[in-house]
């Protein structure tokens, strides 16, 4: 039944940004739970993601790992100079992740990985106040990957494999902050390309200093999606040889960046476990996003990003309460990539203080119910985007943004 | 798994209270302060202006973006408020059908045409559908009549359909007057407003400019019911109308803003065609001053046949004889012949306009000049071989000169009437406004500051050159979205100084000024 669920919410893949940029941190509930820690926890099939490294070292031969998580998630906007103020609706998102690891021998585990670690879905009212910068966005990222996992030795092993991307991005903003057809409707143009194709890697490293204190390190490449030959479609505008916009195609190139992440975690008692995981996300890949249009006599659209590097510092903690629960909290704090002056409401995020817990039911010795719950608390933000010109100025968006999510997510753990 | 199903209903809770809460939300009570004035209920009075017209018609984005509207909206963060009706038209073309016909003209586009240059032209991408007589059922807030005068507002039968053929009647307020026989006065009263504006006056000057001064400056005459409907309204007569208004939308209301008329020299409708756009090369200069020595010298000589002195004869005629320069040069006007200038024309002052609807081919092809015509040719080369002309002869010669009909510009004697009328009545609305505790809003100081520089904003500098400054659209009178935004802006300021209220400004960049369409025949 539980699996059936799930497998209807996979039908759903839609994916809401929460964290830093658009990277979507749930990729696992046991690890969600515990802060989203998990480079150097071995727990279940969830390390194909966190550290396939680690793979090897989980005690059944044959590990599944499948959750999704529903992302209640919305951002207020307002200016108080001219009263303005805007909420996104942006609908319920959910991420999934499908782990899947098999031991081929005592030094070799195989794995399979389906995950979403980027995207971003916001829909402000169509025509508010910023719908110039964007009036939807709807960026999907499905991460396809094969995993080998070896062990060195008891205390050492290493991991990865090749990743494959398949990615979406539709998105909406008006063409700027007037212009308008004969009945006042304002003309947008909407950007979709869909399955697009993109390849990466994995590598990671697990170290056992003693039964208790374990490391790990796990590095994902940046994955950079060009999607070619997308569907430009511009609607309202003017029937004005001044306006010559017609519907076209488009290229376009959007970095899922680098991450790397180290960590350590210490088993306390038997009962206790402790994580702390460090992510550095690559952003500053992420210069500009630029819309080349296929018609020469649309101008290209230029739109500078300037995302910085940024950190993540996760701290979790799990305690096994009796054989058939397991309890675990979590804290993390998310450094935004996004530039003061560069905050353009696509991605309205800043710092994020995420508070997590969960816990995890063991139905049987072969099958566990993972749920956590994951509430961002962000501070309310004075903030710009300043790369939007009109007749060669400069027009800043201004304005206070508020964010809120809260994010519960289930999954199941299966071991044979 | 009953204990999961509970931890799930608790996760549910934490979802319903997790949405994002400003400190300070600008859009609950208490973020904007309406002060000492009452918004509930806003009445708008006025005329085109008021009503949100631009770009030659009525209309319904043009209505939407009225600064009574845009008023409106601003009010309502300050404090809850009934919502502001517009009489809105049944469409986005903007003409007007009077038992099927059309009697106005759909509205203008800016229409690029086949050599690249973009000019205002009539928007025929769709059929007028307004007929006038499906009266609507108000009461509106937005009670703007377009075409309406100070003494309009308070004539009873302005509003009744079977008076429109005549003219005594206003297609615009029929459309919503509450009956035939009702004042737009009356059906602003019987709304009980709690706040009201009123920009009114700007047709009791602006008829006689956009005519040319075609009409008269009824001075002295207090009864406009004799008024030709491009006379200038006695502005005794004004101020009393005006005031009796005021006094009885003020009995009721809270507070109030009054709008002053603007400079007809602030409007791109006198300002675009400039009064020297008669462009020479050196040898047409060298012709036009040629023929016009030679009327001069054929004038003398005919005055001296009469018996005319020489010496007065010489002055007399001098004032013909023009000269022209490479370059650009100020048109030729006809003129009322008088025994000063007993040929009827003089070439244009400094200070004198060209009106907008003046027609820009003709001018190209010597109107404003002279219409140099194979006979007018044969005569002037007469004259060069020393020949007396004839009288027929000298008669085809003067009526070559092809100077600006009356209809087609304002001279310095009709600029002084309107300019003398705008400023008494802005010296009444200025004294009532004051008398009555009131808003004054100094649009004339507004507009010129849009006709001398501009005004920036956070896109650039909105000005009033016609047709890209932005503030004006297309009928050089009326404004834009982008102008109505401008004047709604400058309210708010008035009626936060008066009212001691904290209404917020609109963010003008954000209002649209020209449309572009090439749906035009």
């Amino acid at each position: 039944m539980k699996k059936l669920l799930f497998l209807g919410l996979f039908g759903l893949m839609a994916a809401v940004t929460y964290a830093g940029g658009y990277r979507v941190s749930l990729q696992g509930q046991r690890s969600l739970a515990m802060g989203h820690t998990g480079v150097a926890v071995v727990n279940n099939a969830e390390l194909a993601f966190f550290n396939p490294a680690g793979l090897v070292y989980l005690e059944n031969k044959i590990n599944v790992a499948a959750g999704a998580s529903a992302v209640f998630s919305n951002v207020k906007y307002q200016n108080s100079e001219f009263g303005l103020s805007s909420q996104t609706d942006s609908g319920v998102g959910t991420p999934f992740y499908l782990y899947g690891s098999y031991r081929v021998n005592d030094w070799l585990t195989l794995g399979l990985a389906a995950y979403t670690p980027y995207g971003s879905s916001v829909a402000w009212p169509t025509d508010w106040a910023g719908s110039h910068l964007v009036n939807n966005i709807d960026l999907q990222a499905i991460y396809i990957q094969a995993l080998a996992s070896v062990k060195i030795s008891d205390k050492l092993s290493v991991g990865g494999g090749p990743i494959y991307v398949n990615g979406s991005v539709n998105f909406n903003r008006n063409l700027n902050r007037t212009l308008s057809d004969i009945e006042g409707s304002r003309a947008n143009v909407t950007v979709d390309a869909s399955g697009v194709s993109a390849f990466g890697w994995s590598a990671s490293a697990m170290y056992n200093a003693t039964e208790d204190l374990r490391f790990g390190i796990n590095y994902r490449s940046e994955i950079m999606v060009d999607a070619e030959g997308g569907d430009a479609t511009f609607q309202n505008v003017p029937n004005s040889p001044l306006t010559p916009f017609q519907n076209t195609q488009f290229d376009a190139s959007l970095p899922m960046p680098a991450e790397l992440s180290v960590g350590v975690s210490y088993q306390l008692l038997d009962k206790w476990l402790f994580a702390f995981d460090y992510n550095m996300t690559y952003w500053d890949v992420y210069e500009s996003l630029d819309l080349d249009f296929a018609n020469d006599q649309i101008p290209d659209s230029q739109n500078p990003r300037n995302y910085k590097n940024s950190a993540t510092y996760r701290f979790g903690m799990q305690y096994l309460a009796n054989e058939t629960v397991t309890l675990r909290v979590g804290y993390y704090f998310d450094e935004s990539p996004v530039q003061s002056g560069y905050f353009a409401p696509e991605t309205p995020r800043n710092d994020a203080h995420g508070f997590t817990g969960g816990l995890s039911l063991h139905v049987n010795e072969k099958f566990s119910i993972d749920a956590a719950f994951l509430y961002n608390r962000y501070e309310e933000v004075n903030e710009s985007y300043d790369y939007y010109t009109e007749n060669g100025q400069s027009v800043p968006f201004e304005g206070t943004y508020k964010t809120s999510a809260f994010i519960p997510g289930l999954g199941v753990t299966y071991k044979l | 798994m009953k204990q999961y199903f509970k931890y799930i209903a608790i996760l549910a809770l934490g979802i319903v209270s997790c949405e994002p809460e400003f400190d300070n939300p600008v859009d609950k009570p208490g973020a904007y302060s309406n002060g000492e004035a009452d918004f509930t209920r806003y009445v708008a009075l006025g005329n085109s202006l008021t009503a949100g017209y631009a770009d030659n018609a009525l209309y319904i984005t043009g209505q939407e973006n009225s600064y009574p509207n845009i008023l409106a909206q601003q009010f309502e963060k300050t404090q809850d408020i009934e919502e502001f009706t517009i009489p809105f038209m049944n469409d986005n073309a903007g003409g007007l059908l009077l038992g099927g016909n059309q009697i106005t003209q759909n509205r203008l586009v800016l229409a690029v045409g086949e050599g690249g240059s973009p000019s205002p032209q009539i928007y025929t991408g769709m059929q007028a559908s307004t007929e006038v007589g499906n009266v609507l059922q108000g009461p509106f807030s937005n009670m703007g009549v377009p075409g309406a005068k100070s003494y309009h507002l308070g004539f009873s039968g302005y509003g009744n359909v079977q008076n429109i053929a005549t003219g005594t009647a206003n297609p615009y307020f029929a459309r919503f007057a509450s009956a035939p026989n009702a004042t737009v006065l009356e059906d602003a009263l019987a709304q009980n407003p709690t706040f009201f504006s009123l920009w009114i006056g700007n047709n009791d000057v602006l008829g006689y400019a956009t005519s040319g001064g075609t009409g008269e400056f009824q001075l002295n005459n207090l009864d406009p019911s004799t008024y030709g409907p491009d006379d200038i309204t006695d502005p005794n007569a004004f101020a009393g109308i005006y005031q009796q208004m005021v006094q009885v939308l003020s009995a009721s209301a809270s507070g109030g803003v009054l709008v002053n008329i603007p400079d007809v020299a602030a409007v791109p409708f006198f300002n675009t065609i400039p009064n020297n756009a008669l462009a020479l090369d050196a040898e047409t200069a060298a012709n036009l001053t040629g023929f016009f020595q030679a009327v001069s010298q054929v004038f003398a000589g005919g005055l001296m046949q009469q018996g005319v002195p020489e010496e007065q004869a010489m002055t007399l005629a001098a004032q013909y004889a023009i000269t022209f320069n490479e370059g650009p040069n100020r048109f030729i006007i006809d003129v009322e012949p008088s025994e000063s200038n007993p040929l009827g024309f003089r070439q244009m002052t400094s200070d004198e306009k060209l009106l907008l609807t003046i027609d820009r081919s003709a001018l190209a092809q010597g109107y404003g000049a002279v219409s140099l015509s194979p006979q007018v040719m044969q005569i002037l080369g007469a004259l060069q071989q020393g020949q007396m002309p004839t009288q027929e002869e000298a008669n085809t010669l003067f009526a070559a000169v092809n100077g600006i009909d009356d209809e087609d510009a304002l001279d310095e004697a009709e600029i002084a009437n309107v300019r003398q009328a705008t400023s008494a009545y802005n010296a009444s609305i200025e004294a009532i406004a004051d008398a009555n505790g009131l808003g004054y809003v100094d649009s004339q100081a507004l507009l010129n500051e849009l006709a001398e520089g501009g005004i920036s904003f956070d896109g650039g500098t909105i000005t009033s050159e016609f047709a890209s400054g932005g503030a004006f659209s297309l009928d050089g009178v009326h404004l834009t979205p982008r102008g109505y935004a401008v004047i709604a802006n400058e309210i708010i300021d008035v009626i936060n100084s008066t009212y001691n209220a904290g209404v917020p400004k609109v963010n003008v960049g954000t209002y649209s000024t020209v449309t572009l369409s090439n749906d035009v025949q």
